[in-house]
């Protein structure tokens, strides 16, 4: 005897995307840094920025409005339009 | 729902595709079949024209494929007095005979096996339209079991399940639970976080079978639903946030009685069907269609029991003020469901208060250790007045609003014993609020008031809230659509 259930699930297989490309040296390159709003990120983030620029790299800053809340999308157009990569200061 | 399928003639009938090379092969065969006039129809899926005989019919829709279940072409089926009495799938010249009774089939050229192809019935880019079309109206995919597979084994094994047992969503239950609702099965009620998908009513119908549900309840898990993908509810957040939060949702209007929901003595508990499977359905859906799973996008450091679901309904009857809907401008023949990101309850025990300003003060002490004592403003908070507490209150005449103004009042708290540091201890307000006063929850909405309970015990329950506001969650309500 065989039972037959209907899916709970959105059917849906992760779609595939491709990694952006990696880039291969911080010499010139713009790199964005991320505060999402969580306590002490941005003291992390200035440790980070202050490395980066000692290895040439220019850094923008961004901040998320809420940790609570995806980052809006304006915001992720404007980081993914104005620098070659992101780092993100998660958690606390 | 769903069309009764069409009947076949008496004899026997077979189903091929042009597409299939098994099929073109066997092409002498049938128009040997169709001289001999054994076979009473071909049913062709993909060329209404193949194979050019008087006995083939165009079965391009599918319907009559999709109806007999045909998985394989060719297959031959024998009908007698209208139904299926016998089928062979694929070619095989020896089985094809003794199928049909007759000594002589194909010829030397026709080689004596060939196992066929797939029916484009069972093509799964078609499955959505077809079952729509002639099946069961629904458009989910079906998942079958292995006739050795335990049904619930196999619910846990996909990871569909909370970690209690669940009701095989079965076509037939689903069917029965969309009897529930004035709502079509593919309407689309919300996206869905995390993966922010189409939330299909279907979709919602299928989880709240596995929860227990009966269809009278779904219009309520459909508007919770609705509610808590609202961008002000945040269910992301939510999900997302370390605290042990969910959404806790209570019920005011007549549909709480209708759905027989428990308001009374242990609403909070178990035993009640309708309070226990309500919430489970909703967490079971952003658990399967959104994605919400508990170590993946659910960060929950500690979680809590309320997060399997934590539903309720007010007491209105026995209430001595109007209710919690009311409040908000809904009438009393109006159903509303409530969306609170809450966490678990907790009960504030005050056996001695007899008058309404001590009891005032002993609630306000009760709550002010929601989340931390020394935390205030940013977290709201339910409080459900038990039937002995309330009527110290009502005896004395006090409004529920006044209720709420004096418990605000009585939890202002001067800010130097709540900043960093203070009490030797770190966690607090930042050093600027220092010198001042502020109550534990916000004066514009930060106490929701209910009435539930027991007759018997001089308790309230308090459940405190998640972040409040823009940089979290707000509280809503909405009128339940049926």
């Amino acid at each position: 005897m065989t039972t037959s259930v209907l899916d709970p699930t959105n059917e849906q297989t992760p779609e595939h995307r491709e990694r952006a490309q990696r880039i291969s040296s911080l010499q010139g390159a713009t790199i964005g840094l991320l505060d999402i709003s969580k306590p002490r990120g941005d003291v992390f983030l200035d440790t980070i920025q202050s490395l980066l620029e000692k290895k040439g790299a220019t850094v923008l800053r961004y901040i998320k409005p809420t940790f609570t809340k995806p980052a809006p999308v304006d915001l992720r157009h404007e980081i993914s339009t104005t620098c070659d990569a992101v780092i993100e200061a998660l958690a606390d | 729902m769903g069309n009764s399928r069409p009947e076949l003639a008496d004899g026997f009938v077979v189903f091929v595709k042009r597409d299939c090379p098994t099929c073109e092969l066997i092409v002498p065969v049938l128009e040997q079949l169709c001289e001999l006039n054994i076979l009473r129809t071909i049913f062709s899926q993909d060329d209404a024209s193949f194979p050019k005989l008087p006995i083939t019919s165009d079965d391009t829709s599918l319907e009559v494929s999709f109806s007999h279940r045909i998985e394989t072409v060719p297959t031959l089926l024998k009908i007698q007095d209208g139904i299926e009495v016998d089928r062979t799938v694929g070619w095989s010249q020896e089985i094809w005979k003794a199928f049909l009774g007759i000594e002589d089939l194909g010829s030397e050229n026709i080689r004596s096996y060939s196992p066929g192809c797939g029916s484009l019935s069972v093509d799964p880019d078609l499955q959505g339209m077809l079952q729509k079309k002639y099946g069961s109206g629904l458009v989910s995919r079906e998942v079958t079991f292995a006739s050795a597979e335990d049904e619930f084994e196999a619910m846990y094994d996909r990871g569909w399940s909370d970690g209690l047992p669940l009701i095989p969503p079965t076509i037939e239950r689903v069917q029965a639970m969309l009897e529930g609702t004035s709502r079509k099965p593919d309407d689309i009620v919300a996206l869905v976080p995390p993966n922010l998908v189409d939330l299909t009513v279907e979709k919602i119908a299928i989880n709240a079978v596995m929860a227990g549900c009966k269809p009278e309840y779904l219009p309520v898990v459909i508007t919770a639903l609705e509610t808590a993908c609202s961008d002000e509810f945040n269910m992301h957040g939510l999900l997302a946030t370390t605290m042990p939060v969910g959404p806790v949702f209570f019920v005011n209007g007549p549909i709480r009685k209708s759905i027989n929901m428990n308001s009374g003595m242990n609403l909070l508990g178990q035993g009640n069907r309708a309070n226990s499977t309500i919430g489970r359905a909703v967490q079971l859906t952003v658990r399967n269609v959104g994605g919400g799973r508990p170590g993946e996008v659910d960060r929950a450091t500690h979680g809590s029991p309320a997060k399997y679901g934590l539903c309720f309904a007010e007491d209105e009857e026995g209430s001595p003020w109007q209710s919690y809907a009311q409040d908000q401008g809904f009438s009393l023949e109006q159903n509303t469901v409530t969306l609170f990101p809450g966490e678990g309850p907790r009960m504030i025990v005050d056996q001695l208060s007899r008058s309404p300003d001590e009891l005032a003060r002993s609630l306000a002490m009760g709550i002010i250790g929601n989340v931390h004592p020394k935390l205030v403003m940013g977290f709201d908070t339910i409080l459900i007045i038990g039937p002995e507490h309330a009527s110290r209150f009502a005896e004395a005449g006090w409004t529920k609003e006044q209720v709420n103004e004096e418990i605000i009042n009585h939890s202002i708290r001067e800010t130097d014993e709540l900043i960093r540091g203070a009490n030797g201890i770190s966690e607090g307000l930042p050093e600027v609020f220092a010198g001042s006063t502020l109550p534990k929850l916000r004066p514009d909405g930060g106490l929701i008031i209910l009435y539930g309970g027991g007759a018997a015990g001089l308790f309230s329950a308090t459940i405190g809230g998640w972040l409040s506001g823009d940089k979290g969650s707000s509280y809503q309500t909405r009128e339940i659509t049926l």
